[in-house]
C-alpha cells in the first residue's frame, strides 16, 4: 500500500496570500481591504463575531465565492475567471464543512473515492486503498461501507475531512467544523485535525474553539465587519488583545 | 459465567371482545357496511341497463369485433382498408394511440429535462426562456394547443398541387409531409444483423472501458465508439453487399399523394401538442428536484474539484431523481391518456377509432369497456415499468 508522505516543508513560500480583498453582497460590503499571507505547513485560526465575514473569505480561497477587488495567489496561482485555474486551485486546496455535506446516495467508500476516480482519474482499486488508508486516520475504518446517514455526527464529519485528504491538498480549510455536533462529539473530530496539524498540513480554520487554537494555531485572525481587525500568536492574542472588539469578543466567548 | 435458562415472555394475547367499542369490530363492520353498498349500485346499475337493453333489443356481446368495420381509418403502422374488421381497426387505432404516446413520452422527457435545467441556468436569457415556455404552456388548455398546431400544419403550406420540395422526393403540403419509402432489399438482413452486432459491441466497448477505467484509471471515449460502432458495422455491411438501394417516391395522384412515407399533420399536430405541453410539466419537476437537493452538495462536490457537469450527473441528479420519478410517471399517464383528444383533430387514435365504431353498431357498452381496458392496461404498464425504476434507484442509494 502507498503511504503518502507528510509533506515536510524546506523553506516557508506562501501558500495562499491575499491582498487587498474586497468582496459585496449586492450593497453589503462584506469583505474590507482583506490581507492574509499564510504559509507552508501554517496554522491559522479564523474568529470573529457572527456575520463577520469569515465563512465569505475562506470560501473565496476555493472559489465558492467570487471576490470583486484585490488578488488571491493559492500555491503561486492566481485565482481568476480561468475556469482551468479555478479547477486546478480546488484540486489542491480540501474544504470541510459545518453541515459535512457528505453525499447521502454513495456510501462512504464512494464518497471518499469518487473524485479522485473522475477528477485525478485514480484508478478505482488504488483510490480504494487510498481511501482506507484515510479512513483510518480519522479512525473508522470499519464504517466504510456504510451509508453516511447510519453514521453519527463526528463518525461523519471525520468522513467528510478524510474524503477531502483523498485528494492529497496541500492546503485544508474547515469552516466550523465542530459547530454542528454534539459536544461529546466535538473531541473526536478535533483530535483528528490536531494529528493532521502535526502532520505538517497547511490549515486555515474558521472556529470558536479556543482551546484548539491554543493548542494548534501559529496565528489568530480575528475578523468583524468583514476587516480583519488582529493578527497574533496564540499567547499574545488571549493575553493581551490589542482592541476593544477583540476585548469583547472573547469575553464573550470564554464566558466571562 | 453459568448460563442461567432465560424465561421466554411471550407478547399478552388479547381476549376475545365482540364489543362496539372494540375497534377491529369496528373496522370489520364498516368494511362489510362499504362492500354492501358498493355491490347493492353495481346489481342496480348491471340489472337495469340489460333490462333496458332487452327492451330496446340491442344485442349484447362482443360479437360484433368480428363484423366487416366499414370504417375508413387516415393512417395505420399496418396494413388496413375498411373491408376488416372491427377488431382490426381497433388494433389500428390502438397501434396509432400506442405510437404517438411511446414518441411523445420519450421525446416529452427529453424536452422536459432540457428546459428544467435550462431554468436553472446562470444565463439570463437561457432561464428566462425557458421559463416563459413553461409558463405560456402550462396554462393554456391543451385543447386549444392541439387546434393550434393542427390549423398550424393545415395552413402554414400549400395544397398538394403546390406541394413544397425542398429535396426531390420531399412533398410538404397540408397532407403532410411526404417521405420517399426505402424498398426493402434482399441484402437487409445482413445490415441489420450487422446493427445488432454493433449494438452488443458497443455494450461489451462500454463494459470494457469501465473496468479499465476501474483498473488503470484512464477514461475512454465511450460515447463516440460506441456511435462508430452502431453506424459504422451497418455501414459497411452496407457497402460490402454492394449498397443496394431503391426508393418509393411519392406520387401526386389526382388531389393527394401515393406512395412513399406519409407524416401526416394530425400526428404531429397531436405529437408536437402533447410533447409541448407534458415536457413543462416535466420541466417544472426537474427544476424543483434539482432544487430539492442542498445546495451543500453542490459546494461540497466543487471543492472537491469536480466540474459543473460532473456535480450535476454524479451527485445532484441521483439524488434529484428520488424526486422526479414519482411525478414524472403521473405526467407520462397523462400524455397517454390525453392522447384521446385526437378524436379533436381527426387522428385515428382507439377512442376515435371506438367512437365511430360505437356510433355505427349502437355497443356503447362494450366499445366503452374496451376504451377503459385498453387505457388501463397501458397506464398499469407504465406504472409497473416506473415502481420498478424508482426500486432501481432507491436501492442504488441505500
Ligand atoms: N449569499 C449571500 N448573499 C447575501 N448576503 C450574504 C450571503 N452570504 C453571506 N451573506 C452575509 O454576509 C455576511 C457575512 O457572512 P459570513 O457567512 O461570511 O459570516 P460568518 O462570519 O461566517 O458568520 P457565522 O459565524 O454566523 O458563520 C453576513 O451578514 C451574511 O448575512
Ligand atoms: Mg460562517
Amino acid at each position: 500500500m502507498v503511504v503518502p508522505q507528510p509533506v515536510k516543508s524546506v523553506s516557508p513560500h506562501p501558500m495562499i496570500e491575499m491582498r487587498h480583498v474586497h468582496k459585496w453582497f449586492g450593497e453589503f460590503h462584506v469583505l474590507r481591504d482583506i490581507n492574509l499571507t499564510v504559509n507552508q505547513g501554517q496554522k491559522v485560526v479564523v474568529c470573529g463575531p457572527s456575520g463577520s465575514g469569515k465563512s465569505t473569505m475562506i470560501r473565496c480561497i476555493n472559489r465558492l465565492e467570487e471576490h470583486q477587488d484585490g488578488q488571491i495567489f493559492v500555491d503561486g496561482i492566481e485565482l481568476t475567471n480561468d475556469v482551468k485555474n479555478i479547477e486546478a486551485i480546488r484540486r489542491e486546496v480540501g474544504m470541510v464543512f459545518q453541515q459535512f455535506n457528505l453525499f447521502p446516495h454513495l456510501t462512504v467508500l464512494e464518497n471518499l473515492t469518487l473524485a479522485p476516480i473522475w477528477v485525478r482519474k485514480v484508478p478505482k482499486k488504488e483510490a480504494e486503498e487510498t481511501a482506507m488508508y484515510f479512513l483510518e486516520r480519522v479512525h473508522i475504518p470499519e464504517q466504510a461501507h456504510k451509508y453516511p446517514g447510519q453514521l453519527s455526527g463526528g463518525q461523519q464529519q471525520r468522513v467528510a475531512i478524510a474524503r477531502s485528504l483523498c485528494m492529497r491538498p496541500k492546503i485544508m480549510l474547515f469552516d466550523e467544523p465542530t459547530s454542528a455536533l454534539d459536544p461529546e462529539m466535538i473531541k473526536e473530530v478535533l483530535d483528528v485535525m490536531i494529528e493532521l496539524a502535526q502532520d505538517g498540513m497547511t490549515m486555515i480554520v474558521v472556529t470558536h474553539e479556543m482551546g484548539f487554537a491554543r493548542t494548534v494555531a501559529d496565528s489568530i485572525v480575528f475578523m468583524d465587519r468583514g476587516e480583519i481587525v488582529e493578527s497574533a500568536p496564540p499567547q499574545e492574542f488571549f493575553a493581551h488583545p490589542k482592541t476593544d472588539r477583540a476585548r469583547l469578543f472573547l469575553s464573550q466567548i470564554l464566558g466571562h | 459465567m453459568a448460563s442461567r435458562p432465560q424465561t421466554v415472555r411471550r407478547p399478552p394475547t388479547a381476549g376475545v371482545n365482540l364489543s362496539l367499542n372494540n375497534p377491529t369490530v369496528r373496522a370489520i363492520l364498516y368494511q362489510i357496511v362499504v362492500v354492501g353498498a358498493v355491490g347493492l349500485v353495481v346489481w342496480y346499475l348491471v340489472s337495469n341497463t340489460i333490462e333496458n337493453l332487452e327492451t330496446r333489443r340491442i344485442a349484447t356481446g362482443f360479437g360484433f369485433l368480428d363484423r366487416e368495420a366499414g370504417l375508413p381509418i387516415g393512417e395505420s403502422v399496418i396494413p388496413y382498408s375498411p373491408a376488416d374488421t372491427y377488431a382490426r381497426a381497433l388494433f389500428v387505432g390502438l397501434l396509432n394511440t400506442l405510437r404517438v404516446a411511446l414518441i411523445g413520452i420519450v421525446l416529452a422527457t427529453l424536452l422536459g429535462t432540457i428546459v428544467g435545467i435550462a431554468r436553472l441556468s446562470s444565463n439570463w436569457l437561457v432561464a428566462q426562456t425557458a421559463r416563459v415556455y413553461v409558463e405560456v404552456l402550462r396554462n393554456l388548455p391543451l385543447l386549444l394547443q392541439l387546434l393550434f398546431w393542427w390549423t398550424l400544419f393545415r395552413d402554414l403550406f400549400p395544397g398538394p398541387r403546390q406541394a413544397i420540395t425542398p429535396l426531390p422526393g420531399v412533398f410538404l403540403s397540408n397532407r403532410g409531409v411526404q417521405l420517399p419509402a426505402i424498398l426493402w432489399q434482399p441484402g437487409y438482413g445482413y445490415v441489420l444483423g450487422a446493427f445488432v452486432i454493433g449494438v452488443i459491441a458497443a455494450v461489451a466497448v462500454s463494459r470494457w472501458a469501465k473496468r479499465r477505467q476501474a483498473s488503470t484509471g484512464q477514461q475512454f471515449p465511450v460515447l463516440w465508439v460506441s456511435l462508430a460502432l452502431i453506424l459504422g458495422v451497418p455501414g459497411i455491411t452496407f457497402m460490402a453487399i454492394g449498397a443496394p438501394f431503391a426508393l418509393e417516391q411519392p406520387e401526386l395522384r389526382g388531389f393527394n399523394f401515393v406512395g412513399g412515407v406519409t407524416l401526416t399533420p394530425e400526428f404531429a399536430a397531436l405529437l408536437v401538442g402533447l410533447v409541448t405541453y407534458t415536457a413543462a410539466f416535466i420541466a417544472e419537476i426537474v427544476r424543483s428536484g434539482i432544487l430539492a437537493v442542498n445546495q451543500g452538495q453542490w459546494e461540497a462536490a466543487l471543492a472537491l474539484g469536480l466540474r459543473r457537469g460532473q456535480v450535476l450527473r454524479l451527485v445532484v441528479l441521483p439524488q434529484a431523481l428520488r424526486v422526479i420519478v414519482p411525478p414524472t410517471t403521473s405526467q407520462y399517464l397523462n400524455l397517454t391518456k390525453n392522447s384521446s383528444l385526437a378524436v379533436a383533430i381527426g387522428y385515428p387514435d382507439i377512442v376515435s377509432v371506438a367512437n365511430t365504431m360505437l356510433n355505427q353498431t349502437g355497443q356503447a357498452i362494450e366499445g366503452i369497456a374496451i376504451i377503459m381496458a385498453v387505457y388501463l392496461t397501458i397506464s398499469l404498464s407504465i406504472s409497473a415499468f416506473m415502481n420498478w425504476y424508482n426500486r432501481h434507484i432507491a436501492l442504488v442509494e441505500r
